[in-house]
């Protein structure tokens, strides 16, 4: 069987893209590989780690289970992008003073599943915190700080 | 691992993917939600040769109630059903279990329909539409068939639908007023596939037991209901003897696989335990001392 | 000179919590890990794996790979063979009678475990390198399996490797005192078998090498995710046959390793030689699937222990058996013997028995090769060890943390030595119980248990001590036993023109802060801002020659000789200060970056004045001085083996004695690492080391099945600790420093694994114990191993 080749067009972190690539081609290498984005990472490829998170259309999602081909048409940010706009620009300082990285590998999967759990502008636990982060791995910090993190922006930002 | 090759092909209507599964048969697979897919793909483990992406047939969205139905589209994701307030008052029992199916990101992306036609026999939407009596509706390019979530479940990743019938929703009756429906589950780490798990729905007034219905998934090949146990139940009132009449008949519904997160006895002893505590929350659900 | 401490300084940088700036730029996404770097004209390898666990290689068909789309090299395990400058063999001279078989980085004729590496591809993509793959046709011949250690020494099971005799690694035993008699004088002798499964590292960045052959200058550059940049510089060079200087290593940002980075693999090499032979740059990224199989593993022990205690609590003896199951071959070179070395080291290491003996076994198996994974044996012999001390509490009536209180080892007793022989100095077993006892609430705890039992709720309380070996000396071990693998580390601290101090490490930084602990140590020991410090590590052109980071070592050797470089630098500056102040430089000190007058905080000369001159205006210095400027210090242990360090675990759980789950409610750890240099950074290794540890006591487990196959190859299957299971770890440090080092500092990147698994058996164990006789004695400790030992199933 022959590679088919298929033209992708989408927006990435706010500028248009389109780019001819292999249709088996998932969105994360898309990302990487193709446009250079590099803050999006490979842990498994089967969808259990997380540290491939990218949002798409608004929802956070694994980069490596959506081929690049299903984002046709479609709004991705990447943890570079977010960056940019400074969405969560106060939660990556606390991660940095409250050292919820090492290796940081982990860590734009974490930012952006933690900055979908923060848009909820809720009341929540240490253990809700914990459940809906539960879907990405880090080998290095053993979570606790990524909690202490991600709770101290959140009550934070309830305060006003 | 990367995918192998393959061709892509993104359906723009109901008609076209129909068109699109006769014409490639059983070298043809529908891409929903891809959150099982994508990872055969990735791993090498499937290689078809056309997929077919059903993501962008909108009309297979959406949650509604017809009467006494409640009518959930097969691409409908997981986060929408979770979020549902039609979900939360009509189906109570989906609304518990969703909440234990992978996690947020996965729950972005994963389609119920996708669930119940890959029919995992650890996955919590079979054993739910299973519990509740569902209808699951496919099509063809020759026409819809509706078929009883009972005829559904056939085995190992194996259903009623055929190679070219495209599932495209789900037709559940709405929880009636004096039922109650109870889900539990364990699993190692919280969004893992369940190693045990029981859903109950049925009706309990005071401690008496009517019509209620347990479905078993996760030790079998696919959600199945304890008869045997089901038949020692109703018309019972729940106490410790029916507790132990029932979790003995109910050796004789089950046959546990074993697998790598534990032995057949092992997962005959907790969905005995689950059975217990499932029925111990019903009757307390249903205002009942247990 | 007015030469102050810098632990004195107001303000000193040691002991603070300081940011690191390489997390300024992960959370931005702007991290660089190997793969993020790709030169032009890139090709990607992929490799054929032996299905089976032990099959002759009859025949290789690669012609239709040769011919697929995007390939432009497939090769052989024996071409590769060609290409090196002979096998590999994974023994040391310290461990005597050890065997091993000769091992090539590709089978050549035989696969020895599933996952083998039999055939690499090059092609343009990854995706089509794989596509490639599929085409290699490999005849295999099945070969009888060796996949259970418990049988692996019987007369008639299958040998592995003929040339060995039998499946035996090593052997060994070790003690001290009069064991038997003590057994025989002892008021109780108690005994128990201990199983622990196979563990991989699962490190979140798999294991990755870029590698760049440059055929004019006949340089070999490799990126790679690396804890030993020299190490993978000698081992590659020399399998290769290219100098030594002619290779440059470079460990851009690591993401995780712990202890899976600092040994060398076959598919590595063979990347490697595919970059030479095609004058391209190849890039390899093991992916998670094959990790599994080639990622080396760790930890498969079986341990027989037996103790003697008197009445009063007393234990008066120790013996363990312990049987290792290693891999295939022995790693090359840190061997496959470690592990069982260290068990045999350590356990019962923090009690005063007199009488120790320890013996242990060291077969190979049909499996992946193991190696050193974080805290090495410690996870083994600590749970042995501190199970038979709850149980020996229980049996004299004793608390937990009474039995402990009576048997460790005094505060005030040192320098001494434990049991296995082995030399200690500058522990702190009783400060550390009590300061746990405290931090944990005991007694709180103590009655919230017996409350909630009376409500059917079981909840377990767990103490588990320890001794944990940090800093290797270069005695007794790599290379003492012909290893080319540094024990020594070095900096390089240097003054720029601008007033800025260059740091250059030997040792590395994989995230654990080492750049910044490196940078703190040096700002506080010159007197300048942090801010003028920077470190340079993982870049062999750039750093001298220095062992890595392992064996928690880069803060307790790394660090001394940053900080002895840091001084050489601060004595030559204010030696230059006081000929351009014509003022005897005894009566000079640096603070905040500029020269004063001791006692002032005057500016005199600030640094960027020294350094302008120093490397612009000689002119204005003697001529019997030439600036340096550039200082180097080497440091490695002169009198221990081991730098030890020493702590103890609580944990409180909630055991669901209907269905076996646990649930980990709180953790707690008190540990002794020395001078501490930032206090966060230390927290966060114990923290983390400690989820490490929890996870192989719950969870991981590499399950083979009797024909040696791999069952759990994936990440769904094989299970690691996520954030929902996982407790609030408290951590507690007694701070005793090391008399090896001036700066005092010990390791602590080992404390948390070590542990942990102790910590949670004990725990479980101490909340089914007033349902059941039966005990937990194996791990990962799943539902089902508590359902039997609640004898429930
Ligand atoms: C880490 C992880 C954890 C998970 N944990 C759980 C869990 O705990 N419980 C659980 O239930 N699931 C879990 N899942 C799976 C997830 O829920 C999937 O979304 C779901 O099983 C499949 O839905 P999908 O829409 O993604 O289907 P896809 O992956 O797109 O398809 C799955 C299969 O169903 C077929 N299919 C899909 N839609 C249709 C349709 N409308 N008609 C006919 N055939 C169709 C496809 O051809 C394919 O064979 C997990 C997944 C991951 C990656
Ligand atoms: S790489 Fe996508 S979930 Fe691991
Ligand atoms: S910081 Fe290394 S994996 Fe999370």
């Amino acid at each position: 069987m022959s590679e088919e080749m298929v033209t992708v067009n989408m927006t990435v972190n706010g500028e248009p893209v389109t780019k001819t690539i292999p249709v088996r081609t998932h969105l994360v290498d898309f990302i990487r590989t193709e446009l250079g984005f590099t803050g999006s990472h490979l842990g498994c490829e089967h969808g259990v780690c997380g540290a491939c998170s990218v949002r798409v259309d608004g929802d956070v999602v694994r980069g490596c289970l959506m081929l690049a081909a299903q984002a046709e048409g479609a709004d991705v940010m990447t943890i570079e992008g977010i960056t940019d706009t400074g969405e969560i620009a106060d939660l990556q300082d606390k991660f940095v003073e409250r050292n919820a990285l090492q290796c940081g590998f982990c860590t734009p999967g974490m930012l952006m599943t933690a900055a979908e759990l923060l848009s909820h502008k809720s009341e929540m636990s240490r253990n809700d915190i914990r459940e809906f982060m539960s879907g990405n791995y880090c080998r290095c910090t053993g979570y606790h700080a990524i909690v202490d993190a991600i709770e101290s922006i959140n009550n934070e930002r309830l305060k006003g | 691992m990367k995918a192998p090759k393959f061709s892509y092909i993104r359906a723009d209507s109901l008609d076209h993917a129909l068109e699109l599964l006769d014409k490639h048969g059983e070298d043809a697979r529908i891409l929903a939600g891809g959150q099982s897919l994508m990872p055969t793909l990735n791993m090498r483990l499937s290689q078809p040769e056309v997929l077919v992406d059903i993501n962008r047939l909108n009309d297979l969205k959406g949650i509604s109630l017809d009467g006494d139905t409640v009518v959930i589209g097969a691409l409908t994701r997981h986060i929408d059903v979770m979020n549902s307030d039609i979900v939360a008052e009509h189906l109570p029992l989906i609304a518990e279990a969703m909440p234990h199916v992978a996690h947020v990101a996965i729950r972005n992306r994963g389609t119920i329909g996708g669930s119940i036609a890959l029919s995992d026999p650890a996955a919590e939407m079979p054993a739910c539409a299973l519990a509740l009596g569902a209808t699951l509706i496919v099509q063809s390019s020759s026409g819809k068939r509706e078929i009883p979530a009972e005829e559904f479940f056939h085995g190992l990743y194996e259903t009623a639908r055929a190679e070219n019938e495209l599932l495209v929703e789900i037709r559940y009756p709405s929880q009636k007023k004096d039922n109650v429906s109870v889900f539990m589950e364990l699993a190692r780490r919280h969004g893992d596939y369940a190693i045990a798990g029981v859903c109950a729905y049925g009706k309990v007034s005071g401690n008496m037991v009517e019509d209620m219905r347990l479905v078993y998934f996760a030790s079998e090949d696919r959600p199945i209901i304890g008869e045997n146990a089901v038949a020692a139940l109703n018309g019972k009132a729940w106490c410790d003897e029916t507790k132990d009449a029932v979790t003995s008949a109910l050796e004789n519904d089950l046959d546990p696989m074993a697998n790598l997160h534990g032995s057949a006895t092992m997962k005959m002893h907790l969905q005995k335990v689950l059975t217990g505590r499932v029925m111990d929350t019903a009757v307390t659900r249903a205002g009942g001392a247990s | 000179m007015g030469f102050i401490h810098p632990y004195d300084r107001p303000n000193s940088y040691i002991g603070r919590t300081l940011p690191r700036s390489r997390a300024k730029r992960a959370v931005a996404g702007r991290g660089r890990y190997t793969d993020d770097i790709t030169p032009p004209r890139t090709l990607h390898a992929a490799f054929v794996r032996s299905p089976y666990a032990h099959a002759r290689i009859l025949k290789i068909d690669v012609e239709a790979a040769k011919a697929a789309p995007g390939v432009k090299l497939v090769m052989t395990g024996a071409e590769l063979a060609e290409m090196c400058t002979g096998p590999w063999i994974g023994t040391l001279t310290v461990f005597e009678n050890m065997k091993a078989e000769p091992q090539y980085p590709m089978a050549v004729d035989r696969a020895c475990w599933h996952g083998e590496p039999v055939v690499m591809i090059i092609a343009e993509t990854r995706a089509q390198a794989e596509d490639a793959g599929e085409l290699v046709m490999v005849d295999y011949e099945e070969l009888p399996v060796v996949i259970n250690k418990d049988t692996a020494l019987n007369a008639g099971s299958p040998v592995i490797h003929a040339n060995l005799g039998d499946n035996k690694a090593w052997e060994n035993t070790l003690g001290s005192g009069d064991v038997d008699k003590a057994f025989a004088e002892a008021d109780h002798v108690l005994e128990e078998t201990f199983y622990f499964g196979r563990h991989t590292a699962v490190s979140l960045e798999p294991r990755i090498v870029l590698c760049e052959y440059d055929q004019g200058t006949e340089r070999l550059t490799i990126h790679t995710s690396s804890q030993c940049p020299h190490m993978i510089e000698t081992v590659f060079a020399r399998t290769l046959g290219v100098p030594e200087h002619n290779v440059r290593i470079v460990a851009p940002d690591v993401g995780g390793s712990f202890g899976l980075k600092i040994h060398t693999f076959g598919d590595e090499v063979a990347a490697t030689a595919a970059a030479i032979k095609l004058g391209r740059p190849v890039k390899f990224v093991a992916d998670r699937l094959e990790s599994f199989v080639s990622d080396i593993h760790a930890r498969e022990n079986r341990v027989k222990a037996k103790i003697g205690i008197m009445n009063d609590g007393t234990m008066i003896a120790a013996e363990i058996d312990d049987l290792s199951g290693a891999g295939a071959y022995s790693q090359y070179p840190r061997t496959s013997v470690f592990e069982a070395n260290q068990i045999l080291n350590i356990t019962f290491g923090p009690y005063k028995h007199p009488n120790y003996r320890a013996k242990a076994t060291v077969v190979y198996l049909n499996a992946v090769p193991t190696s050193q994974y974080r805290a090495v044996g410690h996870p083994i012999g600590i749970s042995v060890g501190e199970h038979m001390m709850d149980w020996a509490a229980d049996v004299t009536g004793l608390d937990p943390f009474e039995i402990r209180r009576k048997n460790v080892m005094e505060d005030d007793s040192y320098p001494r030595n434990i049991g296995s022989g082995i030399p200690i100095k500058d522990l702190s077993h009783q400060a550390c119980l009590e300061k746990l006892h405290g931090l944990m609430e005991y007694d709180k705890l103590l009655a919230e248990q017996a409350e909630l039992r009376e409500n059917g709720i079981y909840r377990g309380i767990g103490v588990a001590g320890f001794i944990k070996g940090t800093a290797p000396s270069p005695v007794g071990y790599y290379g003492a036993g012909g290893a080319r693998i540094a024990a020594q580390d070095a900096t390089t601290v240097k003054l720029e023109p601008s007033g800025g101090i260059i740091v250059a490490l030997g040792v590395t930084d994989q995230g654990q802060g080492v750049d910044t602990v490196m940078e703190q140590i040096a700002a506080a020991a010159i007197g300048c801002h942090m801010d003028q410090v920077r470190a340079i590590s993982g870049d062999t052109d750039a750093i001298p020659y220095g062992g890595g980071t392992y064996a928690s070592r880069a803060t307790a050797i790394g660090g001394e000789a940053t900080y002895q470089a840091a001084l050489d630098l601060r004595r030559e500056i204010l030696h230059m200060a006081g000929i351009l102040l014509q003022t005897d430089p005894e009566n000079l000190d640096i603070v905040d970056g500029n020269v004063v007058d001791d006692g002032s905080t005057d500016a005199r000369i600030p640094l960027s004045e020294i350094g302008r001159i120093g490397h612009f205006q000689l002119g204005e210095l003697p001529n019997d001085y030439q600036p340096v400027l550039s200082h180097t210090r080497r440091y490695r242990l002169q009198d221990s083996p081991y730098i030890y360090t020493n702590g103890i675990h609580g944990a409180y759980v909630e055991v669901d004695v209907d269905t076996g789950w646990i649930k980990h409610l709180k953790h707690w750890v008190v540990e002794d690492c020395g001078r501490i240099i930032n206090e966060q950074l230390a927290d966060e290794q114990i923290r983390g080391g400690c989820v490490q540890g929890l996870g192989g006591a719950l969870y991981e487990h590499c399950i083979y099945n009797d024909y040696g196959q791999l069952q759990n190859g994936t990440m769904a299957d094989y299970v690691t600790p996520m954030m929902s299971e996982m407790p609030d770890i408290h951590v507690g440090h007694v701070q005793t420093p090391t008399s090896e080092s001036e700066l005092g500092a010990k390791g602590a990147g080992e404390s948390g694994t070590g542990a942990a698994p102790g910590v949670m058996m004990n725990a479980v164990n101490n909340a089914i114990k007033p349902l059941t006789e039966g005990r937990v004695t194996e791990q990962p400790i799943t539902p089902e191993l508590v359902l039997k030992a609640l004898r429930k199933i």
